[in-house]
């Protein structure tokens, strides 16, 4: 009955976003309008949310009638991965997209009550309109709501590679950032729609483009390290189409983070601007296709079906069509913004706009080019990582190297030989760092140390912005610390997220660079060394888990500082689906893993064991994160809150 | 041709075994590292979008061992990459060859960084001789109103 209901509410949902896209469309000069349609948002809200609640509810109790949990459930599965096999496939999916797009749409009516009125409805009539599309799209070609008759006793399995907890938390973030930048889209076709594109409208959409950023940060980098603990081989960034798909929404939300800053404080670059907005959302659409049309095969494409390809490439070309149209029917009519010289705060943000179009033309190009190739010459080519790695790695070190001197610069006009004066000191830290590493590696001549180099350098050069800015060294130190802890907290998340993007660069240096390998055959007591870590194979056990059988092996690793930690690498079949996969023990020495892989029992009865030692590798997701919390720290910064702020005139009338 | 799904499928149903086995590793370590040098960059046919270093599939193996045998056999770096590109086709390369046919990738991102350099450095003229536009006085009050 409840999934029934479930149906019911999205069938609803479908009917009231539909109404509120045309009638909002139409009508959206009439005052009166917006209230229904902030109205029409939650509700929409509400009926989805409902439900996915119902889907859930069939998946818990193990609901074997619903066809989606036959073919993607079992009831041997541990409650958690019941819950996560509703989006672990592609119609559950769909609806989490949709969910979380009108948790969008619910709360763009929520926090812009201070919105004008015209604006307001236009950008929640966009949004009901992508809601429509999708919900349609949902509804008749990935209903979730079959039923089976007869209903079977037992379900099939979840994939065991997805029955993890990376399942609960990488696919929600991954949306809530994918599908926030829809906030962007809808406020770039409401701006050309009213023709109201202005620096108030640029102060508007930022909280939303750095929400969504930041979710898009973090679900980027837990699917890079739910891959690197998973899939066995301890790599974190595979050039995956997929991985690709969800990185260019990403630099091109990079890009229009940093414009908007520059069309909210200097009114110029607005039409970049709009272009940055439509283009992001257009790349998170593309990567939705690219998934869930099945023209990739990977471990994110549950099933591929042609229909539901070609008709999200239609809903595709409606949408980026639609707004590049407009973009380019409006665009003419746009002045040109506050004047600037070269050298200035706004000329740094255009190199960094340039060189993040740049990566996502590379990264794109890269992605699409063997499928058009093949679909228009018949040729088939690969491009992998030692393609991506030259195109993008040589466009992101100049923006690195010019990255630490964008905050310094002031607006309008700034002084290049000043601020290189005050980065001296973090240059020259960052060199005596990358020489010490360098001479501490054993002086092997290689790319590495001018990576780290350039790693120090975005780091600390970050951090002398905090430094500078605090007037440390050049007043007495409490000064300076007040100073410090006086600063705004936007030079605070400035700061954090430049510095973390250092940190990553380190740890992916180190890790590719100085990464130890070691492949061997081992028996029971058997031991061997591995970057001064004492590996000990203790012997192999038979384990019972709830839906898996599991042979793990028991390790014994001794650190060069002391102690003994016991690991366990396991090899699993699943009952159901009698799939195998592996879990490799993976032991944190400070930021440094030892990650040990078991291969397959040999016949001698030997084990083949697969040791690497990844030198401080965890930097690389731990930068992910400073990022995302100097996102969030920015966020909640008053006049950055989401929503556009009160008038102080209406403030002091409420107090 | 059939044959060859015969052998993809038979390949992915088959139980995972580990990427670089014991066995494989050659003797010579200067010929081991070419081999693993020039593994990393060929793709493993049957998997998505692994190479041969990394991928667990059989296929991959005897890749592996087929690398190794004509390094063994004293064939330099580029004429294994050309053996196997003439055995399986350029689809092999994960570094695509520069060739009529990858011109367009190669030359894209370049391409963009070099228009948009023009044209943000055209702009910039354009936009100084064209004088300040300032803000309009109700734009300004507006900004105003939201900044206090």
């Amino acid at each position: 009955m409840s999934i029934e209901l479930g149906h019911f509410a999205l069938v609803l949902a479908f009917a009231i976003s539909t109404i509120s896209a045309i009638v909002g469309l139409i009508f959206w000069k009439r005052e009166v309008l917006a209230g229904y349609l902030q109205q029409g948002a939650v509700l929409q809200f509400v009926l989805v949310a409902a439900s996915f609640a119902a889907l859930i509810q069939a998946f818990v109790v193990s609901d074997f009638s619903l066809k989606l949990a036959y073919e993607h459930a079992n009831s041997a599965q541990p409650l958690i991965f019941k819950i996560t096999a509703v989006w672990g496939n592609h119609e559950g999916s769909m609806l989490l997209w949709v969910l979380i797009l009108v948790i969008m749409g619910a709360a763009v009516a929520a926090f812009g009550r201070n919105l004008p009125k015209d604006l307001l409805t236009l950008v929640l009539a966009v949004q009901s309109l992508i809601a429509a599309a999708f919900t349609g799209f949902t509804l008749f070609t990935s209903n979730p709501f079959l039923r089976l008759s007869p209903a079977p006793f037992e379900g099939q399995d979840l994939n065991p590679i997805l029955q993890d907890i990376g399942l609960a938390i990488h696919p929600p973030l991954l949306y809530l950032g994918y599908v926030g930048f829809s906030v962007c889209f809808s406020f770039a076709m409401a701006a050309l729609i009213s023709g109201r594109i202005d620096a108030a409208w640029a102060r508007w959409v930022r909280p939303w483009t750095l929400l969504s950023w930041c979710f898009l940060t973090l679900g980027i980098a837990m699917g890079s390290y739910w891959a690197y603990y998973e899939l066995g081989w301890g790599g974190w960034w595979f050039w995956d189409p997929v991985e690709n798909a969800s990185f260019m929404p990403w630099l091109a939300g990079t890009a229009l983070l940093h414009s908007a800053l520059v069309m909210e404080k200097r009114n110029a670059l607005k039409i970049w601007t709009i272009f940055l907005a439509i283009i992001t959302f257009s790349l998170s659409l593309l990567g939705t296709f690219m998934v869930r049309s099945g023209i990739l095969t990977s471990v994110h494409t549950f099933a591929s079906d042609p229909t539901r390809g070609m008709v999200i490439l239609a809903l595709l070309a409606l949408f980026i069509g639609g707004a590049f149209s407009l973009f380019a029917f409006r665009a003419s009519t746009l002045r040109v913004g506050g004047l600037f010289a070269p050298i200035s705060r706004e000329g740094a943000l255009i190199l960094n706009n340039l060189f993040l179009a740049t990566a996502t033309v590379a990264v794109l190009v890269g992605t699409l080019y063997p499928l058009l190739l093949d679909a228009l010459v018949g040729e088939t080519i690969s491009v992998g990582e030692p393609f991506f790695n030259l195109t993008f790695g040589v466009i992101m070190a100049p923006l690195l190297i010019v990255l630490p001197f964008g905050p310094f610069l002031a607006w309008k006009r700034g002084d290049l030989i000043a601020v290189t004066q005050r980065l001296a000191g973090a240059a020259g830290l960052a060199l005596f760092a990358a020489v010490l590493c360098f001479a501490l590696t054993g002086g092997e001549v290689s790319l590495a140390p001018l990576g780290l180099l350039l790693g120090f350098w975005v780091a600390f050069g970050a951090l002398a912005e905090l430094v500078d800015r605090a007037k440390f060294f050049r007043t007495d130190v409490v000064t300076s610390f007040k100073r410090l802890f006086g600063l705004p907290r936007t030079a605070w998340s400035t700061a954090i997220a430049h510095f973390g993007i250092g940190v990553t660069v380190i740890g992916v240096v180190a890790a590719s660079a100085w990464q130890q390998e070691l492949v061997t055959t081992m028996v029971p007591g058997e031991g061997v060394v591995i970057a001064e870590h004492q590996v000990t194979f203790d012997g192999m056990e038979h384990v019972e888990g709830p839906n898996f059988v599991s042979d793990t092996g028991r390790f014994a690793i001794r650190a060069p500082g002391g102690g003994v930690r016991t690991a366990l690498a396991e090899r699993r079949v699943y009952n159901a689906s009698g799939q195998p996969t592996t879990e490799a023990a993976i032991e944190t020495y400070g930021f440094s893993q030892l990650y040990v892989q078991l291969g397959e029992p040999q016949a001698d009865g030997k084990s083949v064991v697969r040791l690497w030692y990844k030198p401080y590798v965890t930097l690389i997701w731990l930068g992910c994160l400073m990022m995302a919390g100097a996102g969030f720290l920015s966020l909640s910064y008053r006049r950055l809150r989401v929503g556009a702020p009160r008038p102080a005139s209406a403030r002091a009338a409420a107090e | 041709m059939r044959a060859l799904v015969a052998l993809i499928l038979l390949v992915l149903l088959s139980a995972p075994a580990l990427a670089v086995r014991p066995d494989e590793v050659l003797a010579d370590p200067v010929l081991e590292t070419r081999a693993r040098a020039i593994s990393e960059g060929l793709r493993c046919l049957v998997c998505q979008n692994q190479s041969i270093d990394d991928s667990d599939a059989d296929l991959a193996h005897d890749l592996r061992v087929l690398v190794r045998e004509r390094l063994t056999a004293g064939d330099s770096d580029q004429q294994v990459r050309d053996y196997l590109v003439a055995r399986y086709g350029e689809y092999v390369l994960l570094n695509p060859v520069m060739a009529p046919h990858t011109v367009l990738l190669w030359i894209a991102a370049p391409a963009v960084l070099v228009i948009g350099g023009i044209v943000v450095f055209i702009g910039a003229r354009r936009k100084r001789a064209a004088g300040q536009t300032a803000l309009t006085d109700d734009e300004a009050k507006a900004l105003e109103e939201l900044e206090r």
